[in-house]
């Protein structure tokens, strides 16, 4: 197939669909509520600058224990079985089909007063509200996006070549430092995109706050979806900020690791 | 790597990772099947059950979200799979520039996605004499759809024998036969996970859905958003449970047809 043209019409979707909306938030982002130019929308956005660095707090911090808590899982699930590494990678997954809402509306039921946890911890003479902070939001998250973190490190991983470890012990090295001298550098790529797929999306959520944290747990995420619908100019600026952030984490994070590995 | 047994401590903590997955799924079915709908245990009940096959608006979502998701993976897949044909055949600068577009929606965060899509549609909408609906919906869903698809087709084309198509053509077949007689097969792979892939990112879809459904559709992400917003019913953790089990049981057949292609491809010697 030496054509081109079988790509013409995604290419014009994509000029539609994808292009076309990008460029009318940027319009939408210049105009104030007559139409006229006017910075407006970006004086209204910059009053949501510490919920903007919140979210990025929370997004922070859950990308940390994802990685904390993923690294070493992919690691014991490269020194298993195939079988096992299958049903494993299949358990990681399942619960990420699960319907978003439902995932963490389930974490509602789970830690809400009088819930489960509560009542576990009340028989042990533990008392305590676990719903509506940021802890609860980060556990949400975490929840949420652990298998992104544990999927690509584990790939990369997995693709060591055997031989470079053989000959890591050959020359005298012991665990530890088969470790830290080999496994530990080939398996950065996979740590590099797994945090660029947790931090993305956990930085730009909706709802998760909404659900499991306090009023001062409100997310960038949430903060849109509230205002675009009346004020769609301001809406389109913290979206366009958003959008350059991210893509400044991305261009980042290219720099560190290999582009397929993201891609 | 060496496969030696693992310690007990590395068992134990990958369990800890499972319970910590598996956890609120099973406090959600558990509850299914309660007769109250407190979290206190009443005894067992199959009422939620009942009352969610009644609950006309659950089931009318559960429809759209299965329409939209056949109809927009496989749009997603023909039009992904001849565009990533396409731009294989560029070279340079033009084939990056087109990947990256491409990427956009996979890589935008998806509420920016969706309120763009939003702004798009009803500006069109005024033009065009159109609300947001079904039909807005689909071809949101097709936006994200198809880079999965592209990106799941190219590494096949990069990866097949060029000489395999000439072939095809040496031995009398036109373009279209020497497509659907020999690339299609060795694309197949890749359609297939494209398709799979798009299919479940639809099915769970609720930002895009959200920004761009208008005010009479939903899919089941939105439903259960509103149903969530107004009281909590208990027919949602039977809703979780139903859910859970399908796809359970789509995981096993997809296992199953990846173990027999696995096994295929050796056969053939790949």
């Amino acid at each position: 197939m030496k054509s081109k043209k079988l790509s013409l019409p995604y290419i014009a979707w994509m000029l539609v669909f994808t292009m076309i909306p990008l460029v009318m938030i940027g319009i939408t982002a210049f105009k104030d509520r007559q139409g006229n130019f006017s910075l407006e929308p970006f004086a209204n956005a910059f009053g949501y600058s510490g919920v903007f660095f919140k979210s990025l707090w929370i997004a922070l911090l859950s990308t940390l224990i994802c990685l904390v808590l993923a690294y070493p899982l992919a690691y014991l699930l490269t020194r298993m079985k195939k079988s096992s590494q299958n049903l494993i990678q299949m358990l990681l997954m399942i619960p990420m089909w699960m319907n978003f809402l439902l995932r963490i509306y389930a974490w509602v039921i789970l830690l809400q007063k009088n819930g489960p946890l509560d009542t576990a911890l009340s028989l042990l003479g533990i008392h305590g509200t676990y719903i509506g902070n940021t802890g609860a939001v980060v556990v949400g998250m975490v929840y949420e996006y652990l298998p992104f973190m544990v999927l690509p490190i584990y790939t990369v991983m997995s693709k060591i070549d055997t031989g470079l470890i053989e000959a890591a012990q050959d020359l005298g090295s012991n665990g530890a430092q088969v470790f830290g001298r080999v496994i530990f550098p080939l398996s950065l790529p996979g740590v590099i995109s797994g945090i660029t797929m947790v931090f993305v999306p956990s930085a730009s959520t909706f709802l998760v706050s909404q659900y499991l944290g306090g009023t001062d747990d409100i997310m960038i995420g949430d903060v849109i979806d509230k205002i675009f619908w009346t004020d769609s100019n301001t809406g389109s600026a913290i979206s366009l900020v958003l959008m350059v952030f991210i893509f400044v984490f991305l261009v980042i994070m290219n720099l560190f690791g290999d582009e397929e590995a993201i891609a | 790597m060496r496969k030696n047994k693992l310690s007990v401590v590395s068992k134990i903590y990958i369990g800890i990772i499972l319970f910590f997955l598996y956890a609120p799924i099973g406090v959600m079915i558990f509850a299914s099947f309660n007769k109250s709908n407190t979290t206190v245990w009443k005894g067992f009940s199959l009422k939620w059950y009942g009352e969610l096959f009644r609950d006309k608006a659950i089931m009318n979502a559960l429809g759209n979200t299965l329409i939209i998701a056949v109809l927009a993976s496989l749009l997603a897949t023909v039009l992904g799979t001849a565009a990533a044909i396409g731009i294989n055949n560029f070279r340079g600068k033009k084939r990056a520039v087109i990947q990256n577009v491409s990427n956009i929606p996979i890589i935008s965060p998806d509420i920016v996605m969706g309120v763009s899509l939003m702004l798009l549609f009803s500006f069109l909408g005024v033009i065009f004499h159109f609300e947001m609906g079904f039909g807005t919906v689909l071809v949101s869903h097709i936006c994200f759809c198809v880079p999965f698809v592209v990106l799941n087709v190219m590494p096949r084309l990069r990866r097949m024998d060029q000489s395999v198509y000439d072939a095809a053509l040496d031995l009398g077949c036109n373009q279209w036969q020497a497509f659907y007689k020999v690339v299609i097969h060795e694309l197949m792979p890749g359609i297939f996970s494209g398709l799979l892939m798009s299919f479940t990112y639809s099915l769970d879809d609720f930002v895009i859905t959200h920004f761009t459904q208008g005010a009479k559709f939903n899919n089941l992400s939105t439903e259960i958003y509103s149903m969530l917003r107004r009281k909590i019913p208990p027919t949602i953790n039977a809703l979780s449970a139903l859910l859970f089990l399908a796809i359970i049981i789509i995981m096993v057949m997809v296992n199953i047809y990846e173990r027999r292609a696995e096994k295929r491809e050796i056969k053939r010697g790949n």
